[in-house]
């Protein structure tokens, strides 16, 4: 991020009216940029009936809220909310803008981005003036965009951690309008979000990550049986995700999600850099790889050479005996 | 007639992916022999194409931008049934960020002419940004859906389609020429046929460069790129791995009393 006039901002995203954990996660990392800048930290945020947390993102760190509040943005809506962040950018001076990396933000973040013709740095795993780290193939890549006034980033959960929130304070609201020239091309008739099942990545102690490695379902399943045996949280790479062995939104690191866990087992998976970020906050690490030589080992503490399809079952066999041993003891 | 583009990139092989390494002198990538392939997504957004063509009147462009040996991904969507096929190609698109490849992307569509729908990949594998797609759409001033992964309503001239949000989904209303990103949950697609191969022989690609564009140099490639890379480090862990050896037995009883004693099992 390149030093220069203007505020700091982050694009907060609510669902329901909770403003999500990712958003209050940048607003605490811009309230640092912007005392480093020494200029003022704002948040532009929109939905329907939110006037409640305002509050919210005061006591995180926020000098000013942008407040969109009517019912037709309670939810995402393309053309209306890329119309208001544009129409605003050009209005007030803002030179860095940080949006979490939700998918609203994968859609919209490019569309604001492309309108106000400046860059856009993707899914950063650190932001310090002057650059963003991003990683790319064998290492870690730093992205800069030094021609333009605006800096454009989006960042995944737990990047940065949750602010403390300082209730005392206060600041001031500028209530926004939606405008009334938008060619209305298109309108998000209907969000449907479901309770996920199992334990969430994000807040569990333990996480099994499966790869390609599983080599199929039958593989996967047992990679299952060891998370559920843990009582852990089931994580992937995006090579089984491709393969259509679980959910994209099991995907660990970079474009996933960004998990500490105390505890990290990385089953048939070789250690791409893209996963890895994800989980460089972990206590312990252990991988199961086949290959002696995949590049796995040499981010781990510990390393299993075996064929994890094989390993596996024996694995759980015997946390299974030291649980009963532990409930008996 | 329903006049569909399918943009597809050329990217490195993922299961070889692992092999590209960062040259420690020149902080550049060295992608060793890595062959390239047709980027996985994108394989989705070709069938989504080729399934409208076998319900409806329709016309399949496929569209790449990458050196001249990219081509080949190119003659695989016209084997799998694309009935032309487009490169853009030159020395000063290289290097360029997503914004650079949308604007460049964005001028071959509208040199092709008339397009009611775009399909995209969601992302490729070797960027992973997601931007390409949207920035097209802004860069055509048309509406865009990302992550699509179902068809409902189409044919007509507002479309209807679900796609993917964390946990759910998003049902969008959108009215035609409009860009789609797709995901593979979209549908399976089909593998190569022998009699597709054969027939894209007498098929040709057409090449373009910035003339044939004819846009400015300077908002092509590295040039028209807001971002840059500024500089390349390679990752070393400060973990110490140890390799826990042993019969299949001893290792899984051995590593289960490391983690206890760790006190994370």
């Amino acid at each position: 991020m390149k030093k220069q006039k203007g505020s700091v901002w982050v694009i907060a995203e609510q669902i329901d009216c909770q403003v999500l954990a990712v958003s209050l996660q940048l607003i605490g990392h811009a309230r640092k940029l912007a005392m480093e800048l020494e200029t003022s930290a704002e948040v532009v945020l929109l939905g329907d009936q939110i006037d409640e947390q305002t509050q919210q993102l005061f006591a995180a760190g926020v000098d000013k809220v942008y407040l969109g509040n009517a019912p037709e943005l309670a939810f995402y809506q393309p053309e209306i909310y890329a119309e208001i962040i544009v129409k605003l950018a050009k209005d007030h001076l803002s030179a860095i803008m940080l949006i979490g990396s939700t998918s609203m933000a994968c859609e919209l973040a490019p569309l604001v981005a492309a309108r106000l013709e400046t860059g856009l740095t993707a899914h950063c795993i650190d932001l310090v003036l002057d650059e963003n780290k991003i990683p790319a193939y064998g290492g870690l890549m730093s992205i800069i965009c030094p021609d333009k006034c605006l800096q454009m980033a989006t960042i995944a959960a737990g990047v940065f951690p949750n602010p403390h929130p300082d209730d005392s304070r206060t600041g001031e609201i500028v209530p926004l309008e939606v405008p009334d020239d938008i060619p209305r091309l298109i309108q998000t008739l209907e969000v449907v979000r479901e309770k996920p099942e199992g334990v969430s990545l994000e807040s569990a102690p333990i996480v099994v990550a499966g790869g390609a490695g599983a080599g199929g379902l039958e593989g996967w399943g047992k990679i299952a049986d060891l998370a559920k045996v843990l009582n852990a949280a089931l994580g992937s790479t995006r090579p089984a995700v491709d393969e259509g062995w679980t959910e994209l939104e099991t995907m660990i690191g970079q474009s996933g999600k960004m998990i500490n866990p105390e505890l990290y087992i990385g089953v048939g998976l070789s250690g791409e850099l893209q996963h890895m970020v994800g989980i460089v906050g972990a206590r312990v690490m252990v991988a199961i790889n086949s290959d002696s030589k995949s590049p796995v080992f040499e981010q781990v503490d510990y390393g299993i050479v075996d064929d994890c399809r094989e390993f596996v079952p024996v694995l759980i066999e015997k946390i299974k005996e030291h649980q009963e041993k532990r409930v008996t003891c | 007639m329903l006049r569909i583009v399918v943009c597809v990139k050329a990217v490195p092989d993922p299961k070889d992916a692992h092999k590209i390494k960062i040259d420690p002198v020149t902080k550049t990538l060295m992608r060793l022999d890595v062959p390239l392939v047709l980027n996985l997504l994108d394989k989705n957004a070709m069938e989504a194409a080729l399934q409208l063509k076998e319900q409806l009147d329709a016309h399949i462009t496929v569209l790449s931008m990458g050196p001249s040996a990219t081509g080949n991904v190119v003659k695989e969507c016209l084997a799998l049934g694309a009935d032309d096929g487009f490169l853009l190609s030159d020395r000063s698109f290289g290097g360029a960020d997503a914004y650079a490849t949308a604007y460049t992307i964005a001028k071959g569509i509208e040199k092709i002419g008339k397009y009611d729908v775009v399909f995209c990949g969601m992302a490729s594998s070797d960027g992973s940004t997601e931007w390409v797609g949207p920035q097209i759409a802004t860069l055509l001033k048309i509406p865009v859906v990302t992550r699509v992964k179902e068809l409902v309503e189409y044919g007509g001239e507002w479309w209807k389609v679900k796609a993917d949000l964390e946990n759910g989904y998003r049902l969008m209303q959108v009215k035609l020429p409009a860009v789609f990103t797709v995901t593979r949950d979209l549908n399976t697609p089909r593998t190569l046929s022998f009699s597709g191969i054969i027939k894209a022989r007498s098929k040709e690609i057409t090449e373009w460069g910035i003339d044939q564009l004819s846009v400015p140099e300077e908002t092509v490639g590295q040039k028209g790129s807001p971002t840059i890379v500024s500089n390349l480090t390679a990752i070393e862990s400060k973990r110490e791995v140890e390799i826990i050896t042993g019969t299949r037995e001893e290792k899984a009883e051995r590593l289960v009393q490391k983690l206890a004693d760790a006190g994370v099992i």
